[in-house]
């Protein structure tokens, strides 16, 4: 598995990818707002919005894959940053209702005006402001992935500790926004959202537009990976998932490479909870809940860790069968299979589709010049070994 | 206005009370009240409610209850009163004899407004008399938290009467917070009632304190002042000592959670998602056992629990062997992947129960012998936690003496400090694993027959039990069932003293980043292996 050779396959696999995705980006809007409706070729705009949280949860997957295939760190907490991010796109939505709200209180979301909140509690500030929450998209997941990280990485605790340190914060993370003093809905969460920078949110226009927006964060967010994952930096971060402690002794401060590599990875899934919640329409705290972050690990898995390609193309598949089956007869067999895809996965196919692609065509290629090789090499050896005997 | 009135009625009745008691002599005046009822007058009954109310016989409350209800029939020719019963039996009121029937010339006694009232009040005067104990010191109760000075001499009386030992307390109570309130009580009594308060030292006792109005003298104010402190330090104590069993409790719980959780963590390295739910498989085991018993030999009941522990045991663990040995075998040295193997795992085996159960609760009983709950000193103490308590600690000594003791014992802690030097000596290391992997499922079954008899025996119960777990083990240290216990034990106890003051909620949360901070500093836990093992 030469480096160059690794290097070019996946050049031609995320030019693919790319191609796909801003083609993707581009045909379902369009033929969503310019085809008549009875069109065989129209998507409809259900469809565009189901899509579309796909879109969010590739973005996300990308995000896990970025730590996890290349640094090794398997965070079971990223539901956390992505509902963070979507909080704070919940909370813009929120203040633009304005007095559209049941109780019509310009200033005070309408849970709040239930709960008896005289004012706007302090948090709440800004998010009026479309600048601020999305400045808060990033910061908000960003923080609190720097200091978790600041904590872990420089106590230098990995592996399935962080694993499960991670699961614990998400944990406290929902059990903190179920509450109602929290001041973020509680159990309700933020719903009932009217409009987006003054477009409707339920309009055709706007869902489309918000669907090419997600396309173009996903290819963003897979070129910054990229760049980072091929670069100087990609290298150290590769050496640190194989051999951690040796990276350490030669020199690297591993800490500082891994709180980089997870900070960035947490702003991603924040953007990509962003994304998520004017097409959903809802963000609530079961968005924490852990068993949604350890399902984001299974589509990385699914698709093949490490890879970026994968990352997205699991986390669709995965998703496109979950829709599939739970809205069927099949419904009560969903949590069997999930289960069993976690099971097979990793025991049969620890690359994941797109890593044993990968090493399928890698193994053809690498039989083809070995039967050139040995082709070549059999004329050099067998003489010598030949005339040795003779 | 009704104050005045109330406190008028209350002194009325206070002196037919002391008449009463004062002239026991007086020939049937029980029975002459009776008669009274007959006269179909409003007055005349009233006072007859009193004068049954004070008589000491035993037919009085019988009969001002059944006038209450609407249950006391007169005949206004032959002067005699009828008395049907909550069961349709009918008396003669005034003597208690049986009557065939109510004549047809009877009707029942009519009630207004003031004879309700009088008779309620007559009613709470009544259970002060009441031959029932529990029954008098529940009414001093009463009167020591109303503290109405009218009731003041009905107190003295009764307390003069007494004999029981509590009952006698409980007046002597009841007439200190009445002195302490009364506003021509000399200071000398004030200070005494004080003393006798404030050595009841409970809730009731801080709150009459509390409350005392403000223009008292400067030394019963200054007594009571001290009282209240006395009493609060007091409740900090109990207090302390409440939480700390709740967090010994607490302890017990997480403790046998995660007993199973060390083994296969711990000692294999091994991450079981899916430890919730053996668990939860332990709870079931414990409700089929129950469940068969219940249909086919209900008089076993008592003994459900000691046969759903070596079931238990034997169901989780075989289970155990059984994943051991198709999943978590081809995983060795891949501890992420196993992590998500046995998550998988765990949706696999939570969706099989929901189906094979249904999603909702099923009910589990106590045993007589856990059911109920015991006071000490102002603690109250549930049998099923004590229980629960004492069977972890069983079970935690069984597996130290198991591990330390027995050959399978050496064998497991040999695998476990170096795996290829124990290959070499001859041990199997292969079976080794797969028997302490089914050793560790298998208590986590038991811990399950325990749960279930303190939490809702549905799918979701292994679910809330297993990031708590990882985190006694985390904290505790790897490796080490004593630091399991010890993590266990402190982590329960940090978290009852901080729920009063954070909220269960934000106490948690306040859990977790205190772990965080403490890995800082030990990032193996409490008690961390030394040596190459803490490199595996």
């Amino acid at each position: 598995m030469t480096p160059h050779f690794l290097t070019r396959t996946l050049d031609r696999s995320a030019t693919v990818f790319l191609l796909i995705v801003a083609a993707v980006g581009i045909l379902i809007p369009l033929s969503n707002l310019l085809l008549p409706a009875d069109s065989p070729l129209q998507v409809p705009t259900y469809l565009m919005a189901l899509f579309g949280k796909y879109v969010c949860y590739a973005i996300l997957a990308l995000s896990i894959d970025l730590i996890w295939g290349y640094c090794g760190i398997l965070s079971l907490g990223h539901g956390a940053f992505f509902a963070l991010g979507g909080y704070a796109m919940g909370m813009y939505l929120m203040r633009q209702i304005g007095s559209r709200g049941v109780y019509g209180n310009p200033i005070l979301p309408d849970f709040m005006v239930f709960l008896n909140y005289k004012a706007l509690p302090w948090y709440w500030y800004g998010f009026d402001m479309f600048w601020f929450a999305a400045a808060m998209v990033l910061i908000a997941p960003g923080i609190l992935a720097f200091v978790f990280g600041w904590l872990t990485f420089r106590s230098r605790v990995s592996g399935v500790y962080l694993s499960i340190i991670t699961q614990a914060m998400t944990y406290a993370l929902l059990l903190a926004f179920f509450r109602n003093d929290f001041g973020f809905g509680g159990n309700n969460g933020l719903t009932d959202f009217k409009d987006i920078l003054g477009f409707n949110v339920q309009a055709d226009g706007t869902r489309a537009a918000l669907f090419a927006l997600s396309c173009l964060a996903l290819i963003i967010g897979f070129l910054v990976c990229r760049a980072i994952v091929t670069s100087k930096l990609g290298k150290v971060l590769i050496a640190i998932r194989d051999a951690e402690s040796r990276t350490r002794f030669l020199g690297y401060r591993v800490e500082s490479y891994k709180l980089f590599v997870f900070t960035l990875s947490a702003c991603m899934a924040g953007v990509a909870g962003a994304l998520y919640v004017p097409q959903v329409g809802i963000i609530n705290p079961g968005e924490f809940a852990p068993a949604n972050s350890i399902e984001a690990v299974i589509w990385v898995a699914v698709g093949g860790r490490g890879t970026l390609v994968g990352a997205a193309l699991g986390a669709v598949v995965v998703n496109y069968a979950k829709t599939v089956f739970t809205s069927g007869a099949l419904a009560p067999y969903w949590l069997f299979m999930l289960g069993a895809l976690f099971i097979l996965v990793t025991l049969l196919l620890p690359k994941g589709i797109i890593g044993t692609f990968n090493a399928w065509m890698e193994g053809r290629k690498a039989r083809n010049t070995a039967n050139a090789d040995s082709a070549a090499a059999e004329d050099g050896v067998t003489k010598p070994h030949l005339a040795e005997k003779a | 206005m009704t104050d005045l009135l109330y406190r008028f009625r209350a002194i009325a009745l206070a002196f037919l009370l002391i008449v009463a008691t004062a002239i026991p002599a007086f020939a049937g005046p029980f029975e002459d009240a009776v008669a009274k009822f007959a006269n179909d007058d409003f007055s005349d009954s009233d006072e007859a409610v009193g004068i049954i109310a004070t008589s000491g016989n035993p037919q009085a409350f019988a009969v001002i209850t059944a006038l209450q209800e609407g249950r006391l029939s007169a005949d206004p020719d032959s002067k005699k009163v009828y008395l049907t019963g909550t069961d349709g039996k009918v008396t003669d009121a005034a003597t208690g004899e049986a009557v065939a029937e109510v004549p047809a010339s009877a009707a029942a006694v009519r009630l207004n407004n003031r004879l309700r009232r009088n008779i309620e009040s007559a009613l709470g005067g009544l259970t002060l008399m009441s031959p029932d104990p529990a029954k008098r010191i529940a009414s001093a109760q009463s009167v020591f938290k109303s503290h109405e000075t009218a009731m003041l001499p009905v107190i003295e009386a009764a307390l003069e009467k007494e004999t029981n030992k509590s009952a006698k307390q409980a007046f002597t109570e009841a007439r200190a917070a009445i002195l302490l309130y009364k506003e021509d009580a000399t200071e000398a009594e004030k200070i005494e009632s004080i003393a006798i308060i404030k050595g009841r030292g409970d809730q009731d006792a801080l709150a009459l304190l509390t409350s005392l109005p403000a223009d008292q003298t400067v030394g019963v104010a200054r007594s009571a002042a001290s009282a209240v402190t006395a009493i609060n330090s007091r409740q900090t104590l109990w207090s302390i000592g409440q939480n700390a069993w709740y967090g010994l409790s607490l302890g017990s719980v997480l403790l046998l959670a995660a007993i199973g959780l060390a083994i296969t963590f711990g000692v294999m390295g091994v991450i079981n998602m899916a430890h919730g739910e053996m668990v939860m498989i332990g709870a079931y085991v414990t409700f089929v056992v129950q469940d068969v018993i219940r249909t086919s030999y209900p008089g076993l009941f008592d003994y459900s629990l000691l046969m759903a522990v070596p079931l238990a045991f034997i169901v989780a663990g075989l289970l155990g062997i059984v994943i051991e040995r198709t999943i978590i075998r081809f995983l060795y040295g891949r501890p992420l992947e196993t992590l998500l193997a046995t998550w998988g795992l765990s949706l696999v085996l939570q969706q099989a129960v929901r189906t094979m159960f249904g999603p909702t609760n099923r009910e589990v009983g106590n045993p007589s012998w856990m059911s109920g709950a015991f006071e000490l000193g102002q603690l109250t103490i549930t049998y099923n936690r004590l229980w629960i308590l004492c069977f972890t600690l069983a079970v935690f000594a069984i597996l130290l003496a198991m591990l330390r003791y027995t050959s399978i014992g050496l064998e497991m802690r040999a695998v476990t400090q170096n795996r290829r030097m124990a290959a070499s000596m001859g041990i199997a290391t292969s079976r080794v694993d797969a028997l302490t992997f089914g050793l560790g499922s298998g208590i986590a079954g038991i811990a399950g027959v325990a749960l279930s008899q303190i939490d809702n025996v549905s799918p979701n119960l292994g679910q809330s039990y297993i990031i708590d777990s990882f985190m006694v083990v985390v904290f505790g240290g790897v490796g080490n069932l004593w630091g399991t216990l010890v993590g266990a034990f402190s982590l329960g106890i940090a978290n009852k003293f901080l729920e009063p003051v954070a909220g269960a909620v934000l106490g948690k949360i306040a859990i977790l980043v205190l772990i965080i901070l403490f890995i800082q500093k030990r990032p193996r836990g409490l008690f961390a292996l030394k040596g190459r093992a803490i490199e595996a």
